[in-house]
């Protein structure tokens, strides 16, 4: 490219490097935080002597979450394998629907398809969802979490457009060397749009595991939350605590703050929680692009 | 006379012919259609029969331990004589309004901000030259995306926290009062905004970096040929480029201004902040399964998902008029 030195363009990449570093600082600042109070001394939380760096580290809180404390642990895996066999389900059926519905031949594909794609526009709405997933009987149970949102309908979207674009000589070739329907999307389809089946499940998998609200509505008894609602406890709680203080009532709100969870504990609670996605994004991440990408160009 | 005679014997072996070929296309497709049945039964029980049980916003829907959700709604009484009581006392009511102006107002500072933002960081992420550089920058931005709403929420709540979080310990070494940022109701639309545009921010420009890609890099070198400066660039090649992806964003979320949703509202609210902060969907979700009042809950979710509906169509037209973009 052509060197470009005039002082407009120059003003630019000012502009531009100082508006991407604010961007970075603003992104990772929360981040340390959390990560440099989960490491301090409670009482130098308290006195607020903590900003970017830990003072006086201590993995306490880390000890008191993953030995002391048997909700995380427990919560953390009712996560995993609520995120498991959801995207399993959900990859599954989204694959194979889309598989039938990619093909021009099938018949009544105008009206499956019509079928499929009124619910995102029209849909009943929570209560009705609620009261629906009460009556199946489905209330306590991981069905509850990962039934009633087994099809994205616009990840379903993305599949079909995915399968429409494989080419069609293949699939041919293996019709007449006398593979049926089903063995040809096993055998021949699927091994081939592996990457298509990876950006689903992931999408799948991350917002399996990041949901809390259908846990919220659905699960009652402790010891099934995961761990996104055991997160939301704590959180209630230090809000609890703040908004005693609000209305005045500092002794109270000293006595909960104290009782409850203490700072540190909160704190490394909410990185344990992140920590999964923080390791896995980097690498998972232009799956994501790649599925937003086709998604926004086919929509 | 005899035209007919000739055509009408004929019709019918053409009719069971078209239903012979249909059947003979079924099965000859049986697998593929198998293929769908556990999508067609899930639409069916999780998205059809929700929409049939809307009737209860119609209704005096009471929960019957004994009898099955369906048969309890057709069970269940009227709600007055046209099934529109519970509409009236929604709107006639106290909350209205104030529901009304809340998600109107989150929606619309949303869209205001939420909307360039991204934009913006797209247009000057593309002016970024170090390949490296551009890819660390973009990798971090995507980072809240894969926060979970509790996490983002909850460090919102720690970071601004009156006693500990960073922002009040600094007001404090600066000499000011901390603030109780999660308790004031004048704070929330703030927090809720800009925090979403935190989160967003990164996947936020997907869409419109996918659609810089596509600019062909010879337009830009035959610019500088002709002497246009990088601002230049930017105005007459890099923003008509993504012209048609910033029209149908902007329909999508234009739409969407009244359906803001309670998944981080009831995250971030509380009894103090209720004033700026309840929307209809945190209405609903309170009225409805808090305090168990299903049928006047789902009537104020209805008349929610109806604006929106008609949102959505009213930006389409207008975007179709103005800018001949449009979503159908």
């Amino acid at each position: 490219m052509v060197k470009d030195t005039t002082l407009s363009s120059r003003i630019i990449s000012v502009v531009v490097h100082t508006v991407m570093l604010v961007m970075i600082l603003v992104t990772l600042f929360p981040l340390l935080h959390i990560v440099a109070t989960s490491l301090s001394d409670p009482k130098d939380i308290a006195k607020g002597m903590v900003s970017l760096w830990p003072s006086h580290v201590s993995v306490s809180a880390y000890k008191t979450i993953l030995f002391e404390n048997a909700h995380i642990p427990r919560s953390f895996l009712n996560s995993i394998i609520i995120t498991c066999v959801g995207s399993v389900l959900s990859v599954v059926v989204t694959t194979i629907t889309a598989y039938a519905l990619s093909k021009n031949d099938l018949i009544f594909r105008p009206f499956l398809l019509t079928y499929c794609i009124i619910p995102m526009f029209f849909t009943g709405g929570l209560i009705p969802q609620f009261l629906l997933v009460k009556s199946l009987g489905m209330m306590n149970t991981i069905w509850s979490l990962t039934i009633p949102g087994l099809i994205s309908t616009w990840w379903l979207m993305v599949m079909i457009s995915f399968f429409k674009n494989f080419p069609v000589e293949i699939e041919e070739a293996a019709k007449l060397d006398g593979c049926g329907d089903v063995q040809t999307l096993l055998r021949i389809v699927l091994p081939l749009s592996m990457a298509g089946v990876a950006t689903i499940s992931l999408f799948y998998a991350v917002s399996l595991w990041n949901s809390y609200f259908s846990a919220m509505l659905y699960m009652n008894n402790y010891n099934d939350y995961p761990l996104q609602l055991i997160l939301r406890e704590i959180v209630l709680q230090s809000t609890l605590a703040s908004q005693m203080a609000e209305e005045g009532n500092a002794v109270l709100a000293e006595d909960l703050s104290s009782s409850l969870t203490p700072e540190s504990v909160q704190y490394a609670t909410l990185f344990i929680s992140i920590m999964p996605m923080l390791i896995v994004y980097p690498f998972i991440q232009k799956y994501f692009v790649r599925g937003i990408m086709l998604g926004s160009l086919k929509g | 006379m005899l035209e007919n005679a000739a055509v009408k014997p004929n019709r019918a072996p053409v009719q069971v012919g078209k239903w012979r070929r249909m059947w003979a296309k079924v099965r000859k497709q049986k697998m593929l259609l198998i293929l769908l049945i556990p999508a067609i039964l899930y639409y069916f029980i999780f998205n059809y029969i929700p929409m049939y049980g809307v009737l209860i916003a119609f209704k005096n829907f009471k929960m019957d331990a004994g009898d099955s959700f369906l048969s309890t709604i057709l069970h269940s009484p009227w709600a007055g004589r046209f099934g529109l009581d519970h509409f009236k006392e929604f709107m006639e009511g106290p909350y209205f309004l104030k529901l009304l102006r809340n998600t109107f107002l989150l929606g619309f500072y949303s869209l205001l901000f939420g909307f360039p933002i991204p934009i913006i960081f797209a247009l000057l992420l593309n002016e970024l030259r170090n390949k490296y550089y551009k890819s660390f920058v973009q990798t971090i931005s995507y980072m809240p995306y894969f926060l979970s709403v509790v996490a983002v929420v909850g460090m919102m709540k720690m970071v601004l926290s009156p006693s500990t979080g960073f922002v009040n310990v600094l007001l404090t070494k600066l000499g000011l009062q901390p603030i109780y940022f999660m308790a004031l109701p004048e704070w929330f639309r703030f927090l809720f905004v800009s925090s979403s545009i935190w989160a967003g921010l990164g996947m936020g420009a997907v869409i419109y970096l996918a659609a810089l890609s596509k600019v062909d890099g010879e337009q830009y070198e035959s610019a500088v040929m002709d002497g246009a400066s990088r601002l230049r660039q930017m105005w007459h090649i890099t923003l008509p480029a993504i012209k048609p992806v910033i029209v149908i964003t902007l329909i999508l979320n234009m739409s969407g201004i009244l359906s803001v949703g309670s998944e981080k509202i009831i995250l971030m609210y509380n009894p103090l902040t209720y004033d700026t902060a309840d929307v209809f969907s945190t209405f609903v979700y309170r009225r409805g399964l808090v305090e168990l009042d299903f049928s006047f809950g789902a009537a104020v979710d209805l008349f929610n998902a109806v604006v929106n509906v008609i949102f959505l169509v009213t930006a389409n037209y207008i975007a179709r008029k103005v800018a001949d973009e449009s979503l159908w």
